[in-house]
C-alpha cells in the first residue's frame, strides 16, 4: 500500500510571490510532482493557521505555507506576521504530537521557479515516506483536537 | 442555488496535451451547483468569450468559473467578458490549468485529476462570492520620478510637457547619468553630451518639473493616486539660491585629489565640486566625509573665496514629504568593477580598464580631452585589446544574463579607438555577436570591414604582465581553439552590466519585485513590460534589465505615458478586495468586541475605532471600521481577529474553507 501512497497536499500560497514563483515554474516548463494543490491568498498574513488544521481534519497528508521573502512583502509586512504565527504554530504542532516534516514553511519569490518545483517535489518525497497523516485524524476521533 | 458555469480552455494544446479537457469540462457538468460546463480551444479570444457571455444570459448563470492560464495573466479579460454580460465581474474566478498544471506535468490521470481538484475549488468558492463594486478614489495629479539619468529625464519631460506636475529625485549632484557619461553613442556616433545636455537645461527650465538633485526616496507609503514620498534633501553646504555657480570655490578647495566618480576614477576632483561641468543644476556640493572642515574643523577656504557668500557648512538634511499620484521608478544600473575578475589582473594593472573608463578617456570632455592614453604612463596604446562578455553570461561568476550593450560599444571602441589611432591595432575577443538593431549589424560590420578592427572568436583565460606589456591569453575557437597570445598596451573589459546599489533596499521601500539579480521586475514580461505588480508605479530603463539608450528611451516614453493615462481621470476605480468588519442590523452591532487586534496587525493604519451607541447616545462599545480608501487588501487583520468579525472581501473565510473542504473531499 505504501509504495502506491499518493499523498495529498495542500498549498496555501501568497499571490505575489509564490503565486507568480509558481506561475514561473509553468512559463519555465519544470515539472514537478502533482500531488499539490495551490490555494491563493492575496498574502501570507492573510492565511489564518486554523485552515491548516482543518485540511488536516479533512484528511490532507501535509501542508506548504509559502510567501514573500521577508523585507519583499507586497503589503509591507504580512509575511512577518505569517513567520510570528508559524513559529506559535509549530510549538503547538509538535506538542500535539503532529510531525512538523508534514507541514513546510518557506519563502519562495516570483523569480524562484526552480525553488517551487525543488520544494513540491522535496515535500511530496518526505511525505511519501511517512505515509498517510493519521495523527491528527486520530486525535480529532478522540475529541482532542 | 447557485448555477454556476465552468469554461475549460485549451489555450491551443498548452492545456489540451496533457491535460483531458473534454474529461473535466464533463465531471464537472456533474457536480451539484454547476449550470453549464463546456470546454474550448482558446477561451480568451473573442468567440471564447461571447461563449461566456452567451452562456451567461441563456444559462442564467450567478458565478463563472474559467479553467484557462494564470489569473495573473487573464483574470481582468475574463472578469470585463463577465461584466459585459451585466455578471458583477467579481463571481467570475480563474482556475489555473497552465502554469499551475499542464506545463509543470506529463500527461496522464493524475493531471486530469489536479485540473478537476483545481476546478472544482474554485466552483465551490465562487458560489460564495459577493457582487463587489468597485471603490473610487482621488488621484494626486503629480508624478515622481526616480533618478535622473536619460530614462528619468525622458519620462519627466514627457509627463511635463502633457502638462501634470513631475518631482524629479537624483542622488547624485547633478542629472544624466550614465549617459553623460559616455563619448559618441552607437550605431550613429553622435556625442553623447551634444544630444543629452540640451534636454537635462529643458529639465531645468520646465516649469512643471521641480528637481531635487543630491536627494533620495526615504519612503513612500500610501498607494495608486495616493502616495506620499519622504524625500531627503542631502545637505549641500551650498546655498543654491546664493550660488551662482562661478566656481571658485572649487579652484580654492585645497584638496585636489579625490579620484572623481563622473570620471571613473581616471580623473581628480575636490571636496567641493560639481560633477562635470555640464551639470545640472550647475551649483556645486561638499563631499562632507573628504572636506578639510568637516574633518578637523579647520580650512573653510571655499567660503573665504565665494563671492556671493553662499557656502552653509551648517546646513541640515531636510526630509519633504509630497503627496505623489504615480511613480516611475528609473534609477538605472552600474557594471562590474575590474575588480571582480582577478584572472584579468585584479584590477592591479592600471591599463586594464572597463568600458565606461574606457569611455571616459574617448570623451572630449574626459579626463584626457579625447586622446586615448594609457592611465598609467600617459603614452599612447598602440595595440589595444578588447574584451566582451567580461562577466556576462558567465554561470560561474553568478551572472547567468547577457548585459546586450557591450557588443555595440565594443565595436564603437574599437572603431572609436581606430579614427584616432591610425597606426594602432585593436583586437575584439567575443563568445557571439548580438547586433539585433536598427543598424546594429551594419555598424558592427563597418567596425570589421572599414576600420580593420581585428574579431577573435574566444574567450580569454588570463591577463598578466611582461616587460611592460599586457599579455592577453586566449583561443580562437574558430581556429581549433589555438592559443592566441596578444601583447597588447591596454585592455578594455566590457564589464557585466548589474544593478545598481541600493536597487534592492529601493525596491523594499517602494514594495515592487525584484529578480535574483537586484533588477526590478515587470509585471508581465511581455504585455505589461513598463508596470510593476504595484498598481501606479512604473519602470524604465536599466534598472528593469541592461539596456541602451533607444530602448531606453521608448521604455520611459511608455511608462510616461502610462502615468499621463492614470492623471487623464479625475478619480480612480479600484478593486474592492478589502477587509469589512461585519454590522448586523438593526441595531447596529458587531460581533467585535474591540480588542484593536488587527488595528496594530494593520500595515496601512486602515483601521479607525467607531462607537456605538443605543437610540439615546449611550455608548455601547467600541468597535474596529475599516478605511475603505486606505485598506490594500492583504487580510493580515482577517487571520489576527479572534471574534472573526473582520473578513476580506473576494477572500472571505467562508469562500478559503470552502476551497479547503473541497480539494479533501
Amino acid at each position: 500500500m505504501e509504495n502506491n501512497f499518493e499523498p495529498k497536499i495542500v498549498a496555501f500560497v501568497c499571490n505575489w510571490c509564490t503565486y507568480a514563483g509558481a506561475d514561473l515554474t509553468g512559463t519555465s516548463r519544470i515539472k514537478y510532482a502533482t500531488n499539490v494543490r495551490i490555494i491563493r491568498f492575496p498574502c501570507t498574513g492573510r492565511i489564518d493557521y486554523n485552515l491548516l488544521l482543518k485540511a488536516f481534519a479533512q484528511g490532507a497528508d501535509g501542508v506548504i505555507v509559502s510567501g514573500c521573502h521577508p523585507n519583499d512583502c507586497h503589503y509591507t509586512s504580512g509575511n512577518f506576521h505569517a513567520r510570528r504565527r508559524w513559529i506559535v504554530f509549530k510549538q503547538m504542532m509538535e506538542y500535539m504530537g503532529i510531525d512538523m516534516r508534514r507541514v513546510k514553511f518557506s519563502w519562495v519569490s516570483a523569480a524562484e521557479g526552480a525553488k517551487w518545483a525543488d520544494i513540491v517535489n522535496t515535500t511530496v518525497n518526505e511525505i511519501r515516506e511517512l505515509g498517510p497523516s493519521q495523527e491528527y485524524l486520530e486525535m480529532s476521533r478522540q475529541g482532542v483536537a | 442555488m447557485s448555477r454556476i458555469g465552468v469554461f475549460i480552455c485549451h489555450c491551443g494544446e498548452n492545456i489540451s496535451a496533457t491535460v483531458d479537457c473534454e474529461k473535466v469540462a464533463k465531471t464537472l457538468a456533474s457536480m451539484p451547483g454547476v449550470a453549464h460546463s463546456v470546454d474550448y480551444k482558446y477561451m480568451c479570444s473573442d468567440p471564447g468569450q461571447s461563449l461566456i457571455r452567451s452562456a451567461i444570459k441563456e444559462k442564467k448563470l450567478t458565478g463563472v468559473v474559467v479553467a484557462a492560464c494564470s489569473p495573473r495573466m487573464h483574470e481582468p479579460t475574463f472578469r470585463k467578458a463577465c461584466a459585459e454580460a451585466r455578471l458583477n465581474p467579481f463571481l467570475c474566478e480563474m482556475a489555473n490549468l497552465r502554469e499551475h498544471c499542464s506545463w509543470v506535468h506529463a500527461k496522464g490521470d493524475a493531471t486530469t485529476d489536479k485540473a478537476i481538484d483545481l476546478v472544482s475549488m474554485l466552483v465551490e468558492k465562487v458560489k460564495r462570492n459577493k457582487p463587489l463594486f468597485p471603490i473610487k478614489v482621488p488621484v494626486t495629479k503629480t508624478a515622481l520620478v526616480i533618478g535622473g539619468g536619460i530614462a528619468g529625464i525622458q519620462a519627466a519631460l514627457d509627463i511635463a510637457n502633457a502638462g501634470q506636475k513631475v518631482v524629479l529625485v537624483e542622488r547624485e549632484p547633478s542629472i544624466g547619468g550614465h549617459m553623460s557619461q559616455l563619448s559618441e553613442t552607437f550605431p550613429t556616433l553622435d556625442c553623447s553630451q551634444c544630444i543629452l545636455t540640451p534636454r537635462m537645461v529643458e529639465v531645468a527650465q520646465n516649469p512643471n518639473i521641480t528637481l531635487y538633485t543630491y536627494a533620495e526616496v526615504e519612503s513612500l507609503s500610501g498607494f495608486i493616486g495616493n502616495f506620499t514620498a519622504r524625500i531627503r534633501k542631502k545637505a549641500k553646504s551650498v546655498d543654491e539660491k546664493l550660488c551662482t555657480g562661478c566656481g571658485e570655490c572649487a579652484t580654492a578647495c585645497p584638496i585636489k585629489k579625490i579620484p572623481s566618480e563622473f570620471n571613473t576614477g581616471l580623473g581628480m576632483r575636490g571636496a567641493i565640486y560639481v560633477p562635470f561641468p555640464q551639470a545640472v543644476p550647475n551649483k556645486p556640493v561638499i563631499d562632507r566625509s573628504r572636506c578639510t572642515y568637516f574633518k578637523s574643523g579647520k580650512c573653510k577656504f571655499c567660503a573665504s573665496k565665494c563671492p556671493a557668500q553662499a557656502i552653509r557648512f551648517d546646513q541640515q538634511d531636510e526630509i519633504i514629504e509630497i503627496p505623489i499620484g504615480s511613480v516611475v521608478v528609473t534609477t538605472g544600473f552600474n557594471i562590474k568593477e575590474t575588480s571582480f575578475f582577478p584572472e584579468y589582473g585584479y584590477g592591479k594593472y592600471k591599463d586594464v580598464v572597463t568600458g565606461l573608463q574606457f569611455e571616459r578617456l574617448l570623451s572630449a570632455s574626459g579626463p584626457t580631452l579625447g586622446e586615448v592614453k594609457r592611465p598609467s604612463d600617459g603614452t599612447v596604446p598602440k595595440k589595444i585589446v578588447f574584451v566582451a562578455c567580461t562577466g556576462s553570461r558567465d554561470p560561474a561568476k553568478g551572472i547567468e544574463y547577457c548585459s546586450k550593450i557591450c557588443c555595440m560599444y565594443t565595436a564603437k571602441h574599437a572603431m572609436l579607438y581606430k579614427h584616432k589611432v591610425h597606426d594602432g591595432d585593436a583586437y575584439v575577443f567575443y563568445m557571439d555577436i548580438r547586433a539585433a538593431g536598427k543598424g546594429y549589424d551594419e555598424f558592427f560590420r563597418r567596425a570589421i570591414e572599414e576600420d580593420h578592427v581585428n574579431y577573435i572568436r574566444g574567450r580569454i583565460s588570463r591577463i598578466y604582465e611582461r616587460n611592460g606589456k599586457l599579455i592577453v591569453r586566449g583561443a580562437d575557437t574558430l581556429l581549433g581553439a589555438q592559443q592566441v597570445e596578444i601583447e597588447a598596451d591596454m585592455v578594455v573589459l566590457a564589464t557585466a552590466a548589474v544593478a545598481n546599489d541600493g536597487a534592492e533596499s529601493l525596491a523594499q521601500k517602494l514594495h515592487v519585485s525584484y529578480d535574483a539579480h537586484h533588477f526590478f521586475a515587470e509585471a508581465h514580461p511581455k504585455l505589461r513590460p513598463v508596470e510593476t505588480n504595484t498598481a501606479g508605479i512604473f519602470l524604465a530603463g536599466a534598472c528593469q534589465s541592461p539596456k541602451d539608450i533607444p530602448e531606453t528611451v521608448s521604455q520611459a516614453s511608455a511608462a510616461a505615458s502610462k502615468v499621463i493615462g492614470l492623471f487623464s481621470n479625475a478619480e480612480l476605480t479600484r478593486e474592492p478586495i478589502i477587509a469589512v468588519v461585519n454590522r448586523t442590523a438593526p441595531p447596529l452591532f458587531s460581533t467585535c468586541v474591540g480588542c484593536f487586534m488587527c488595528q496594530s496587525a494593520c500595515p496601512y493604519h486602515a483601521i479607525e475605532q467607531e462607537e456605538i451607541k443605543t437610540r439615546e447616545g449611550k455608548l455601547i462599545k467600541m468597535v474596529a471600521k475599516v478605511n475603505p480608501g486606505l485598506c490594500q487588501g492583504c487580510g493580515t487583520c482577517v487571520a489576527f481577529c479572534r471574534s472573526k468579525s473582520i473578513d476580506l472581501q473576494g477572500y472571505s473565510n467562508e469562500q478559503v474553507y470552502a476551497e479547503v473542504m473541497e480539494l479533501l473531499s
